[in-house]
């Protein structure tokens, strides 16, 4: 169910007056009973993967506390008796239990992910493989559908397990409540990969209803549609034009790829998060922020904490940190310190945990080699970046003044703009060959003209379409910059009624007018549909 | 208690301005079909009639180009309405039967077959065009049902401001004028044109793989020749003088079958140009695909003539009311004429 | 804890680590950093610090940073 079909408005909007008319005490459920209606809609036939994915995490996240606390219980009592050496040998013993159930539910679950997401992957680079080697490799593809959502549940789900065995968060010990942490309906479409410690504080608790909690959400789902149906869905048809075409976009077409595709991506997922995020606030449900500004990063690592944040924070905790502290990479710190000297050598193990971190991400975003390219560059640059740190240092120490100018901060935001566009591209052919071909073709380009010979008014869009783009655009641009200051809900939730319902309900017909909807447009699926 | 009050009022008053801003836009929005394609005003004409016709028409353009009901009124005195539009499918034409006879009971009901060959609906704007124009009831939504393509959506059919949403950049002035009125453009369903454009070179039909009509067809035309039963009206085939599209030998045997099973009237036009006096060389005025004035008219009164011998409908021109109305109607008709004669730099032709 | 504050001035040497109370929450430590620092520990002080300890509580500041060494000295 896309978000922008007739179908999710109406459930969503049937489910929030029956969400405020039941007794309080029962909102969770319902919201329980929503989601997995939603999922059955989405598909019967996936129900079996996440009702799997919910007992085998709740279970095990249940054995390992149980052993925690016997743990401790155990040592408590016999606090007298054992000798150091005992209680540590208890311990070892304890862990290692945990670890085996931790283990086995991590790799069952990223086990089915594997399957029905990567399977294929696998089956054509050993065709390939083989073939390569001269024999016959055909192999057949096992062509799963993708269940709605499965990486943001998976995901969410190991984080979950792995709180409760670092024992950072208590085991839910209800599982309905637990299922609905796993299948949370807004949040099953293109995430945030949500975080039970933030996220149980508010899905459980009875909310009353509350206008101002609820025009709040609202005018964030609103705005999400603005941004996706109005900006993004209207630039994707340019966008498909050009991308279908590579052998006759490119050249100078491919700035304008680049340009449109980040533009696009942008509105269409944090149009889509805030819609999600909206969704919840209107529930009364909080939610952690996925986007901050991402695209006013002075630098790229700025813009990996700002773009995305609940993959990058996951990515971060529960892969960069335990691979970079654990005991193989210790011992490579030291080989490589004895190796590659001090501080050389110092630095060896970060790349190492960093592209990990980096082609895990990109394997994440989809079964194909252009991501997994993509991710490496990312590491590439985010490195190569690193390295040339104490140079930036070196020349701020010199010239104080010029970091502080707002045209330094400028040239930064524009420098990582132009890079975040250029790594987009990846993303946007889905091949690594037509990628290079385009971005490269750029460099001897020889049809600039089309920026003023009327090629912008062929590749889907009309002169009204860029109107629109351009005010949408801006609209987003003076948004993002109030935001720096205050939230814009509350600067509008200071003017009287009457201007506030002339900006919502302008904001609604600005939507209904002039979004990219209904015959003659494509409705899109969500970029980030099937992650 | 007063708080909760003034929430109230803000709420009604909000929703009020709402609903009314969002119906003026929607008014304003929709195709008025005014001038250009007019074939689009056609159904929604009906409902302005006083509705006791002796014959009503059904089908696409092989009715409503073809047939002028003024002769059939003028020179035979026969109450009739065309009640077709622009490649108006068979479920469609069932449902706007369905819908007529819910209004009243004809003595005859004429439906053109050619849309039998499209078992689907093949274009959205036609589905509009046949069903947006009809008054809500169960026919109406069971036509959107039965014509409804892949990405159509029947809340759009519902609320057609979603549908029409972003024809704000192509707001004429007529679409100010004709928010809230009409302007009739039709004759009785009529639509006429008085150019000439002689029937040259018309292909012939290629070889089909499978000539027999699709089932879902049937299925429309049995419930046509079902409804018509009960309600106890005359149906009768026809099958216009369009050279274009090819009508097929197999189709018009099956068509014969089907009417000699049901016995049911079966009128080929195209068997009967010698008897009808149509000239291919001054009675189109496209080539072939429709009649003009001229071909209407001869048609029409070849008709007038069958129904009156073979059905026996009277003659009702002594009824006086019922000559009013239709001495308006001959006003508009040769006005029209006029009109058009004018544009095309035509001599008008004494009948 | 002046072992410490040298490992730290040498990773950033324009903080004022002494005395800033969030060094996480307002992003001057960011990943790298952290891990730079922990290898950095490790060789000093001789504990081990794992995934679960890295949590803005723990790396905030300099005293909190301290607090978890000694706690992990502590049961070693």
């Amino acid at each position: 169910m896309l978000f922008t079909s007739y179908g999710f408005l109406a459930f969503a909007a049937v489910f929030l007056l029956l969400y405020y008319t039941v007794p309080k005490k029962l909102q969770w459920s319902l919201l329980l009973a929503a989601s997995y209606i939603f999922y059955f809609i989405a598909g019967p036939e996936f129900l079996p993967y996440i009702i799997a994915t919910t007992a085998t995490v709740f279970l095990s996240a249940l054995l390992i506390e149980r052993n925690a606390v016997k743990q401790s219980e155990f040592i408590k009592e016999h606090k007298e008796e054992l000798t150091k050496e005992q209680k540590k040998e208890y311990k070892d013993k304890q862990k290692r239990k945990r670890l085996t159930v931790f283990v086995l539910c991590l790799l069952a679950n990223l086990g089915i992910l594997a399957v029905v997401k990567y399977a294929d992957f696998f089956v054509s680079n050993i065709n390939g493989v083989v073939n390569a080697f001269g024999g016959e490799g055909n192999l057949s593809f096992i062509s799963l559908a993708v269940p709605l959502g499965i990486s943001f549940y998976t995901f969410q789900s190991i984080g979950y397990l792995t709180d409760v065995y670092r024992g950072t968060v208590k085991a839910e010990r209800n599982i309905f409540k637990f299922a609905l942490f796993v299948s949370f309906f807004p949040q099953l479409i293109q995430g945030p990969i949500g975080r039970y410690g933030a996220l149980s504080e508010t899905l459980y608790s009875p909310h009353k209803f509350d206008t101002k909690t609820v025009a709040y959400g609202l005018e964030r789902v609103l705005w999400g549609y603005f941004k996706k149906m109005v900006i993004a869905d209207r630039i994707l048809v340019a966008v498909s034009t050009m991308i279908k075409a590579p052998a006759e976009y490119n050249g100078a077409y491919s700035l304008l790829i680049m340009l449109f595709y980040t533009i696009q991506l942008y509105a269409d997922f944090t149009g889509g998060i805030d819609i999600t995020i909206g969704l919840a606030e209107a529930m009364g449900i909080k939610m952690s922020e996925n986007f901050i500004r991402p695209y006013f990063s002075k630098s790229l690592k700025e813009y990996w904490r700002r773009w995305h944040i609940s993959m990058c924070s996951w990515f971060r905790e529960y892969l960069f940190y335990p691979v970079s502290v654990s005991k193989p990479m210790q011992k490579i710190t030291k080989f490589s310190k004895k190796l590659l000297g001090e501080k050389v050598g110092k630095r060896f193990p970060l790349y190492i945990s960093t592209a990990i971190v980096w082609f895990a991400t990109g394997i994440w975003h989809g079964a194909s080699w252009n991501f997994i390219v993509w991710g490496m560059c990312n590491w590439i640059v985010l490195m190569v970046s690193e390295e040339f740190e104490p140079l930036y240092k070196k020349f701020h120490e010199k010239f104080p003044r010029v970091g502080k100018t707002f045209a330094y901060k400028l040239l930064c935001v524009g420098r990582t703009f132009a890079l975040v566009c250029a790594l987009n591209l990846f993303d946007c052919y889905r091949s690594i060959a037509d990628t290079g071909r385009v971005f490269f073709s750029l460099f001897y380009a020889k049809n600039w003209n089309i920026f003023v010979d009327g090629a912008l008014l062929e590749v889907g869009l009309t002169v009204t379409d860029y109107v629109i783009l351009a005010c949408g655009i801006a609209l987003m641009i003076i948004v993002s910059l109030l935001q720096r200051k205050e939230s814009v809900r509350d600067i509008i939730s200071r003017r009287p009624y009457p201007a506030r319902f002339v900006i919502w309900y302008g904001l609604f017909l600005i939507i209904l007018l002039m979004g990219a909807y209904g015959i003659g447009y494509d409705a899109s699926q969500f970029i980030y549909n099937q992650f | 208690m007063k708080t909760s009050a003034k929430k109230w009022i803000k709420f009604c008053v909000s929703a009020v301005i709402v609903v009314i801003t969002l119906w003026l836009l929607q008014c304003l929005l929709l195709p008025k079909y005014v001038a250009g394609t007019v074939e689009g005003a056609f159904i929604a004409e009906y409902y302005d009639e006083v509705k006791d016709h002796d014959v009503i028409f059904v089908g696409d353009c092989e009715v409503y180009e073809n047939f002028s009901p003024i002769v059939l009124w003028r020179d035979y005195g026969i109450n009739s309405y065309i009640r077709g539009s622009a490649e108006q499918y068979v479920f469609q034409s069932y449902y706007i039967l369905e819908d007529t006879l819910s209004y009243e009971t004809p003595d005859a009901v004429i439906f053109n077959i050619q849309s039998l060959c499209f078992p689907e609906s093949r274009n959205e704007a036609y589905n509009r065009m046949s069903i947006e124009g009809m008054k809500w009831s169960s026919s109406k939504v069971n036509s959107i049902f039965a014509s409804m393509r892949e990405e159509e959506r029947f809340l759009d059919y519902v609320f057609p401001i979603l549908r029409y949403h972003s024809r704000w950049e192509q707001l004429k002035s007529e679409d100010f004028e004709y928010m809230f009125k009409t302007k009739k453009v039709s004759h009785n369903g009529y639509y006429m044109r008085v150019d000439v454009r002689p029937a040259e070179n018309v292909p012939t039909g290629k070889p089909l793989a499978d000539y027999s009509f699709d089932s879902r067809s049937i299925k429309y035309l049995d419930m046509m020749r079902e409804l018509c039963a009960e309600k106890g009206v005359e149906l009768i085939l026809i099958k216009a003088p369009s050279l274009y599209p090819y009508w097929y030998e197999e189709w018009d045997l099956q068509i014969k079958d089907y009417a000699d099973k049901n016995e049911l009237k079966y009128i080929n036009f195209l068997e009967l140009t010698e008897e009808t006096g149509i000239n291919y060389n001054t009675d189109t005025y496209d080539a072939g695909l429709h009649m003009n004035l001229a071909g209407a008219e001869k048609l029409s009164r070849w008709l007038g003539e069958y129904l009156t011998t073979e059905l026996g409908l009277e003659d009702r021109r002594t009824e006086k009311e019922l000559a009013a109305r239709w001495e308006e109607k001959t006003a508009f008709y040769e006005a029209e004429k006029k009109y058009q004669y004018e544009l095309y730099g035509m001599n008008e032709k004494a009948d | 804890m002046e072992k410490l504050l040298a490992i730290l001035n040498e990773l950033h040497s324009d903080v004022d680590f002494e005395n800033e109370q969030n060094l996480i929450d307002d992003g001057i430590l960011d990943s790298m950093d952290i891990i730079s620092l922990i290898t950095e520990i490790s060789d000093e002080y001789d504990v081990t610090i794992t995934a679960k300890d890295i949590i803005p509580a723990n790396f905030n500041s300099a005293e909190a940073l301290y607090e978890l060494i000694k706690r992990l000295e502590d049961e070693e």
